[in-house]
């Protein structure tokens, strides 16, 4: 049987009378990347924070390894150093170069000595392409090199699930491949990832799981080419449809759910 | 003129000697500002409940009421509770505790300005709040806060003239001390303001070089200035 690295078993999460979360469950095997679609505020990036536990859950838990973490007694930093997230707007420490920006967690949170955590921290960046920018800050560095900085930041943690939060949702449409192009490198690698994206080439390409979410709730999941070629709800071909036409993506073999071809 | 050049150098060991102390007053008066300024602000933001009532009272009490009034109370009024204090202790206490409170506001404004996201960027890696607080927020904090921190100094300097009233040898004591000799209260005053502009000016050009020192590329925003003197 295999064996779940994480596992969320329905959790729910309310913010004043507002249901942002219902009842969601989900594992995730060792190794697989699972995209998050779905239309905006329907509690996907909500989802993502409960995971490191950014936002705390009403009902329900969460396990990483087996091991429940949503419980009082589990230490937040601890889990957090598990769980790497990777946020839309990059969020990297503005006073610090991109070096000491993959070093920090490593020196302060790891308490690894300097010259270890620095050279850990250069084959991160070596890994997301960017040793070169190592003494940059991040005012001097594109946004797509903001983002692969603190991917790679993230990574240093040697986390063993990483989240994304619409990573490259804030960027100009010609820095999107670059950051794509190191998730996708990191999902061969065999990286556990969670990416909430409407990057829908990716999420075809790379997933292994598509997780379609409305109103607080999962509507449909599956492998990439059944959720995008045969969908069995309604509401996931209207949002795939009008997300690629959106993308202008739109060939008449691709529309989703058309069997006709 | 060339009296005035001469009461000015024939006064100028004296001012010499108030000058110093001026000094004293001032560079102590920042230092236990400061020491007292960034937990105040850091409490304000990140503390309990009670600890913030606190923080919010020890602020609002000496912005709100004239730093005369706070030399007095700690140099007069003390006394009466069985706490004596020297000249120059008492005006440095007084100016230190004065200067804290609106140097905790602007460490708190430079703390908001940088706002929620990078204390949850920090605490994403597994940094706890006070780590967070320490090596994120507080070092992007003294960087932005360097322009409008850059008043109090300047200020407080002229703000030390107030321990003249409890007998303290500082610049102003000694121009009166100057005046009362000369019979030329117009220029011992002119003298000493002289003095002061040009301290003044030195250290505009100090934190000048200070600010332009620790600015990093692509970081520069800056806080209003809030304290108008």
């Amino acid at each position: 049987m295999d064996k779940y690295i994480l596992e969320i078993q329905n959790i729910s999460k309310r913010y004043g009378g507002n249901v942002i979360l219902k009842d969601i469950s989900l594992n995730v095997r060792e190794g697989d990347t699972v995209v998050i679609i779905g239309p905006s505020g329907t509690g996907k990036s909500t989802l993502l924070r409960c995971i490191n536990l950014l936002t705390r859950i009403d009902t329900g838990k969460i396990l990483l390894d087996g091991k429940d973490i949503t419980t009082k007694n589990v230490s937040e930093d601890e889990v957090r150093q598990h769980v790497g997230m990777v946020f839309q707007n990059f969020l990297l420490f503005n006073h610090l170069t991109a070096l000491d920006n993959v070093m920090i967690g490593l020196t302060k949170v790891r308490k690894m000595p300097a010259n270890q955590a620095k050279e850990k921290a250069m084959q991160e960046l070596r890994r997301v392409g960017l040793a070169d920018r190592a003494s940059h800050y991040p005012g001097q560095l594109s946004g797509g090199q903001q983002q692969r900085v603190a991917i790679a930041r993230a990574l240093a943690m040697d986390p063993r699930v990483m989240l994304f939060d619409e990573p490259t949702s804030a960027l100009d449409p010609e820095l999107i491949g670059e950051v794509l192009e190191v998730m996708r490198k990191l999902a061969e690698e065999g990286m556990t990832m969670l990416c909430v994206t409407h990057e829908m080439g990716f999420a075809r390409e790379v997933a292994d799981r598509i997780i379609f979410m409305e109103h607080g709730v999962i509507v449909e999941e599956g492998p990439p080419a059944e959720l995008f070629y045969r969908p069995k709800f309604e509401r996931t071909r209207e949002f795939l449809w009008k997300i690629t036409e959106l993308y202008g993506k739109h060939k008449d073999e691709e529309k989703p759910g058309d069997t006709s071809t | 003129m060339s009296e005035w050049f001469t009461l000015f150098s024939n006064s100028l060991p004296e001012f010499w000697k108030g000058t110093l102390i001026t000094l004293l007053l001032t560079s102590t008066g920042l230092g236990i500002g400061f020491l007292l300024g960034i937990p105040a602000a850091v409490i304000r933001i990140y503390g309990s409940k009670y600890l913030r009532w606190l923080a919010i009272g020890y602020i609002e009490l000496f912005r709100g009421t004239p730093a005369l009034v706070q030399l007095f109370v700690i140099y007069y009024g003390l006394p009466d509770m069985g706490i004596t204090l020297d000249r120059i202790p008492a005006a440095i206490i007084a100016l230190g505790l004065n200067s804290g409170a609106y140097q905790a506001e602007y460490f708190r404004s430079a703390i908001q300005a940088i706002g929620h996201d990078q204390m949850m960027a920090a605490r994403a890696i597994g940094m706890s709040r006070i780590k967070a607080i320490w090596n994120i927020i507080l070092p992007q904090a003294m960087r932005l806060v360097i322009p409008a921190w850059s008043n109090e100094p300047v200020s407080l300097l002229k703000t030390t003239a107030i321990a003249f009233l409890i007998a303290v040898p500082d610049l102003m004591t000694k121009a009166k001390m100057v005046a009362t000799r000369t019979y030329d209260p117009i220029g011992a005053y002119l003298a000493v303001a002289v003095i002061y502009l040009i301290l003044v000016v030195i250290l505009t050009a100090i934190l000048e070089y200070i600010s332009r020192k620790s600015r990093i590329p692509g970081f520069d925003l800056e806080i209003e200035a809030q304290r108008s003197t």
